[in-house]
């Protein structure tokens, strides 16, 4: 028995840094759940079609504002429209502005971050003073001056949330290397050969890892949100087209009269932050080796 | 031995630059190196021997240190005046460097296998598998198990990460190590395996060493030559035998006069009076001069120079020079 014992765990020794992180991600039974919510709204995104049961924009003036039933199952909005068809459809431009939004703001954040942490002196002066600025001007105005600058369109509005929340990671990223960058296996690093950039991407960042993943999926809800409020100004998303944020926007006129209009879309958004969420924690616990087992 | 110099430091002077005060580090230094030999730096906290050690390197924080003259010859080329691409492949290939403290000189979040091979894949071309292989060979060769290769530093203990260090430095095969108070972070079993493995390894690959240290013990168990520094100078240099049977300086016969001799009855040891000078405000002359209990009118006027009282044993002190050092 004890030799089986000691192959398996030979075995075990040898598994990859994937699958390592792998086994340690399924032990945690929250950011399996989490993972499980990603992949469905991940699977409505791609399947849209199949999975509604009307068209996205097909109304039906008749069945205005009815609430959930057998052939709505979460009612009508007030065209008519099928909401559970219209939050289907609507997972394909919410998760992806969602994570593109994230993306764009974690490449930038994390690069002129890292920049200004590890080089100091003036190059850190200019960086964080221009990231100053950009925090100073409140989110909703400068989202709406880079899309009028570049023109509205939800390419746009994607650029404009990603960028708007490039401080928030430059300000992480920066205060994690000004710890990181003196310690001495760095200063190691270096006197063993290394370059700069494969210092910072290689030593310095994945040390950095835990505050931006939980940063990251925090900020996925709120992408969805601001590009909402973008769509209720006009300059996101056009009506017709299915989007959580705006479906949430223009229930808000009906609250009182047909509450699932909103309530819906807002569980749907509240089911993708708290599931990225979920899975971000797991990551990051996953990641962290003095965590391990 | 090959009596060809490997390293050779010409007149370094290293200082740290702020706002009000520049810190003399290193004042005019001069030290010199032959293949395969060790060399003990010994000084007390602050005397500027990992400074010397880290221009060597090219790795001080640039500003606020600024070397302000010199010259590192590294078999014969000037380390200071090579591009920044070059030193890199320098640096761990040709002269590696084992830090002081191995609980915090290792990536908590690589596995020690992968930190040893990424110093192998840096300077040598070859798949990562191999480079991981050779990891593995190195670990055996610190006397560490290569199935231990794919945990992380804090699953080790203190000697084992030194261990861990030890197989970094040593993975490209360099032909100079500088050891910057390897053992000082580990306890007094740890530290006798330690040195005992570095020994191993020096002569098993012939690596000329420089060991920094402030315990004379490990420097009479390792080292061909000792330089014993004192507020950025060095102050007496010689073999090991000159420093440890005719000590010329005042200075090393105050360092030897604090270890306790078990052979004779001592109650009290004698310490040397007062503290280092403040590098921001050295004394004229001697620097020690306020401090060495022989001190004369002359040594707070005027800087001593190098003085060769047997050769190869050169003693920076005026007392030395006037042949006064048998009476001190």
């Amino acid at each position: 028995m004890s030799a089986i014992a000691k192959q398996s765990k030979a075995a075990g020794k040898k598994r990859s840094k994937s699958q390592e992180t792998w086994r340690r991600f399924k032990k945690n039974t929250r950011a399996v759940v989490g993972l499980g919510i990603v992949a469905v709204l991940v699977l409505c995104a791609v399947l849209a079609p199949i999975l509604a049961p009307y068209g996205p924009n097909e109304q039906n003036p008749r069945n205005r504002l009815q609430g959930p039933s057998a052939e709505h199952w979460f009612g009508t909005d007030e065209l008519g429209r099928d909401i559970l068809s219209r939050i289907i459809y609507g997972a394909r431009i919410s998760m992806s502005v969602g994570l593109i939004a994230i993306c764009i703001s974690l490449i930038g954040g994390v690069a002129l971050g890292a920049i200004a942490g590890y080089y100091g002196g003036t190059a850190d002066n200019i960086i964080m003073r221009c990231m100053d600025v950009l925090l100073s001007i409140p989110t909703i105005l400068l989202n709406i001056s880079i899309v009028a600058a570049l023109g509205s369109g939800l390419q746009n509005v994607m650029i404009a949330i990603g960028v708007s929340s490039i401080p928030g990671y430059c300000r992480i990223v920066r205060a994690s290397i000004l710890s990181l960058r003196d310690q001495d296996f760095v200063e190691a690093s270096r006197a063993a050969g290394a370059s700069d950039f494969f210092l910072i991407t290689r030593h310095i960042l994945p040390n950095c890892m835990a505050p931006l993943i939980v940063q990251a999926t925090l900020r996925i809800g709120a992408a969805i949100l601001s590009c909402a409020s973008m769509s209720f100004l006009g300059l996101g998303i056009v009506p017709p087209t299915a989007e959580w944020g705006s479906m949430l926007s223009t229930g808000r006129d009906f609250l009182r009269d047909a509450p699932h209009v909103c309530i819906f879309p807002g569980l749907a958004i509240m089911a993708a932050v708290f599931s990225m969420n979920l899975v971000g924690d797991g990551l990051r616990d996953a990641l962290d080796p003095k965590l391990k087992d | 031995m090959s009596s060809e110099k490997l390293l050779e430091i010409k007149n370094l002077t290293v200082h740290f630059e702020s706002f009000d005060a520049t810190v003399h580090a290193v004042e005019n230094l001069n030290l010199s190196l032959r293949h395969g030999e060790t060399l003990g730096l010994v000084g007390e906290t602050g005397a500027g021997k990992t400074t010397t050690v880290k221009s060597v390197m090219r790795i001080l924080p640039e500003p606020p240190a600024k070397i302000v003259s010199g010259e590192i010859l590294f078999d014969g080329q000037d380390l200071l005046k090579l591009p920044i691409k070059e030193m890199r492949k320098i640096r761990g290939k040709q002269i590696s460097m084992i830090f002081q403290d191995p609980m915090t000189s290792l990536n908590p979040v690589m596995t020690v296998a992968e930190q040893i091979a990424e110093v192998i894949r840096l300077h040598e071309k070859c798949s990562k598998k191999e480079a991981h292989k050779k990891a593995c060979d190195m670990l055996e060769l610190v006397g560490i198990r290569p199935e231990r290769g794919s945990d992380y530093p804090h699953q080790f203990s203190g000697g084992m990460k030194q261990r861990v260090v030890i197989a970094m430095a040593l993975a490209c095969n360099p032909r100079f190590l500088i050891a910057d108070e390897p053992t000082t972070a580990l306890d007094v079993t740890i530290q006798a395996q330690v040195l005992e493995l570095m020994k191993k390894l020096k002569a098993q690959y012939q690596t000329a060493m420089v060991m920094i240290t402030h315990d004379l013990g490990i420097v009479a168990e390792i080292c061909d030559y000792v330089a014993i520094m004192y507020a950025g100078e060095i102050v007496e240099y010689g073999t090991r035998e000159h420093i440890f049977n005719h000590t010329g300086h005042p200075y090393t016969k105050g360092l030897f006069a604090c270890i306790p001799d078990i052979f004779t009855e001592q109650n009290e040891l004698v310490p040397i009076n007062g503290l280092t000078p403040d590098p921001t405000d050295l004394p004229v002359g001697c620097r020690f001069h306020p401090r060495c209990p022989y001190a004369t009118e002359q040594c707070a006027k005027e800087h001593p120079a190098n003085f060769e009282i047997e050769p190869g044993h050169y003693v920076a002190c005026h007392l030395a020079r006037s042949g006064g050092n048998d009476n001190v």
